[in-house]
């Protein structure tokens, strides 16, 4: 117990300094950027028919006119108080915003995660065990093919095929065009989710494939299942016995380590599918030098693959008997 | 003798080759295994003593069907004197032959040592039986709920005896049994093996240690490069004088009690494999009748591979 306990802070501690750091190099970023917050919102045009008093009001709005550190201070400072502060662009506290834009994505990012993750284990694990023959090179090939395939690419082309030509699906957006918010059903939401959804997946299944395949085949090639099939248990017999209860184990750490893969991969295919999600409104803060939203966007992102680390290692010193009984048994 | 009964195990002329590519596309049948003869009778220990590189664990291997899927294999394997099929072999495999492997990492790392040695089983049959081995074995019970990591030297390797005695086993084979271990130890892993022939099973030990074997088997067959060179009964061994290839001589002499003498050279690798008598390039006996294919030859405890053996 005692361990645990220390286990969990010493996680905790790490989670402080990783979100510290995180922000710091955000904060960095976005002030080098060379986006300037005013034309990109305002635009050009109308800056140059303002008065330089409504200039300086705009400057102030968008924080240029405030020293870099100071401005990181008082940021850190508001958020450290549980204040996210407002979105400079919606124009609504950013927690309302992320709350409904990850409500989006969180839809897309768990069907991703668990069809890859299901799928590309599945799939890894036959790959491996049918090592070199057929079943095994079509696995791989298709892993191999789609891994080099950029998700917006895929992405494009699923929308080419279901919203344009069969017309089966919506092209774009996470619900109808038109409509008012009431009459969205949750049908609606579910349809414009697929595409989307499954892009992300099949580029995570290849990825997952193609290394719980490896941890296989390295499995299958121990001396422990060697002496299984001397003892004469048949390969279905060690795949069940030995063969998945040794990689479920890399398998677990993989799962929750591709949640930032997941996290990366829905920037791209949310932009595509013009999807309002997360990843969209990542990178609308991005160009629009939404500070405070892409602060806590970046915030709530590594909150998030930090989690899924942190789960992994939990899960793993308790599935894993030697790091479970480790300390009591030798 | 009891060469008259059929031997539990019967090996004759056996070959291994493994597929190779080199440079390219280019390929290349490597024989490892060149011309292994070896007989076990039931009831005996039958040791092959070869040093590391000789394909001894191959041989195991062959013998359980359990080679890489690239490796070739011809000869005779016979087993109560008719050929070992693969059919047969799934039959028998686990059951009336038993494999016992040389270290820890031949048990599933995340399995319980129980229900592992059980192969799953958990019917209260078995459950009884393993725990009668246990009790043999001096294994507490509690062993069988700990995993292989949880277990000392000793008890993992009374663990893989325990797995062979999980069948009904007729031929057990022992590969390696005793590196890293102490000699009482080892000795004491040694009056298993006995016991299991003291039950009419036939041991194939394979060693490469020949102070052991002559200490515990009833038949030595010493291996090189690939070929049984030479065969007798254990006591053969205890004199250089009863003993008639060369190698097994500088074997011999090679013994911490005989004078600990080196043997100079290296076991040729099984690319360049000469013609002939495998060791003919390291004897210093060697004549250029020694690159024809050498015959078995008879002598008064065993057989011997070696033109010059009168000589003895």
């Amino acid at each position: 117990m005692k361990q645990y306990l220390l286990l969990i802070g010493k996680n905790m501690i790490r989670m402080v300094l990783l979100l510290i750091a995180v922000s710091i190099v955000a904060f960095a970023l976005m002030t080098m950027s060379p986006v300037d917050p005013l034309q990109a919102n305002v635009g050009q045009a109308a800056l140059g028919s303002m008065s330089q008093e409504q200039i300086e009001k705009l400057e102030s709005y968008w924080g240029v006119d405030e020293p870099p550190l100071k401005r990181y201070l008082s940021w850190a400072g508001d958020f450290l108080r549980g204040d996210f502060g407002t979105s400079l662009q919606y124009r609504q506290p950013v927690s309302e915003v992320i709350a409904v834009k990850l409500g989006n994505s969180l839809f897309l990012m768990v069907t991703a995660w668990i069809l890859s993750g299901v799928l590309g284990f599945v799939l890894g694990v036959t790959a491996g065990v049918f090592h070199g023959r057929w079943p095994d090179k079509l696995i791989k090939g298709y892993s191999v093919v789609i891994s080099s395939t950029p998700a917006f690419w895929l992405a494009l082309l699923l929308l080419m095929v279901f919203g344009v030509w069969l017309k089966v699906l919506p092209i774009g957006l996470s619900v109808p065009i038109g409509l008012e918010a009431e009459g969205v059903t949750f049908l609606d939401r579910l349809r414009h989710a697929i595409l989307p959804a499954v892009t992300l997946s099949i580029t995570g299944i290849s990825n997952i494939a193609l290394h719980t395949r490896e941890k296989m085949i390295d499995i299958m090639e121990s001396d422990y299942v060697l002496f299984a099939r001397a003892r004469g248990e048949s390969t279905w017999q060690i795949v069940r016995r030995h063969g998945l209860r040794n990689v479920l184990l890399p398998a677990i750490t993989l799962q929750f380590a591709s949640i930032s893969e997941i996290f990366g991969g829905s920037v791209l295919v949310e932009q595509v599918f013009s999807y309002a999600g997360m990843g969209q409104a990542a990178v609308a803060a991005g160009l629009g030098s939404d500070m405070p939203l892409l602060m806590a966007i970046t915030i709530v992102s590594a909150l998030f693959v930090f989690g899924g680390n942190l789960i992994a290692n939990i899960l793993y010193g308790i599935v894993d008997p030697r790091i479970r009984r480790g300390g009591a048994g030798t | 003798m009891t060469e008259e009964k059929t031997p539990v195990l019967e090996i004759r002329g056996l070959k291994i080759s493994f597929k190779q590519y080199e440079k390219g596309f280019q390929q290349t049948d490597l024989e490892v295994i060149r011309e292994l003869d070896v007989k076990v009778p039931e009831g005996e220990i039958v040791a092959v003593v070869g040093s590391s590189g000789s394909g001894k664990s191959l041989l195991a291997h062959a013998v359980l069907g359990i080679l890489p899927y690239n490796a070739s294999v011809s000869g005779e394997i016979l087993y109560d004197g008719e050929p070992l099929t693969e059919k047969r072999l799934k039959k028998l495999r686990g059951d009336e032959i038993a494999l016992i492997p040389q270290s820890t990492a031949y048990l599933d790392p995340l399995m319980k040592t129980g229900v592992q040695i059980r192969k799953g089983k958990n019917d209260a049959a078995s459950k009884e039986k393993l725990r009668r081995i246990f009790r043999e074995y001096e294994l507490k019970p509690e062993v069988e709920e700990q995993y292989p990591f949880e277990l000392s030297g000793g008890m993992t390797r009374r663990i893989m005896n325990a797995t062979a005695l999980m069948g009904n086993p007729r031929l057990v084979i022992a590969d390696e049994p005793t590196p890293g271990l102490h000699i009482s130890a080892a000795k004491r892993a040694m009056e298993h093996f006995r016991e299991l022939a003291d039950m009419g099973a036939g041991v194939l030990l394979i060693t490469h240690d020949l102070e052991l074997a002559v200490e515990t088997a009833d038949r030595i067959a010493v291996f090189y490069a690939g070929s049984t060179i030479e065969e007798a009964v254990a006591g053969a061994f205890r004199s250089c004088e009863t003993l008639y290839h060369p190698y097994s001589r500088a074997l011999w002499r090679a013994m911490p009690g005989n004078g600990f003498v080196p043997i100079p050279g290296t076991q040729p690798y099984a690319k360049d494999m000469p013609e002939g008598c495998p060791f003919g390039p390291r004897c210093e006996k060697f004549t250029e009748k020694c690159r024809n294919a050498v015959p078995w030859k008879q002598t008064k405890q065993g057989r011997v591979r070696c033109i010059c053996a009168e000589d003895a």
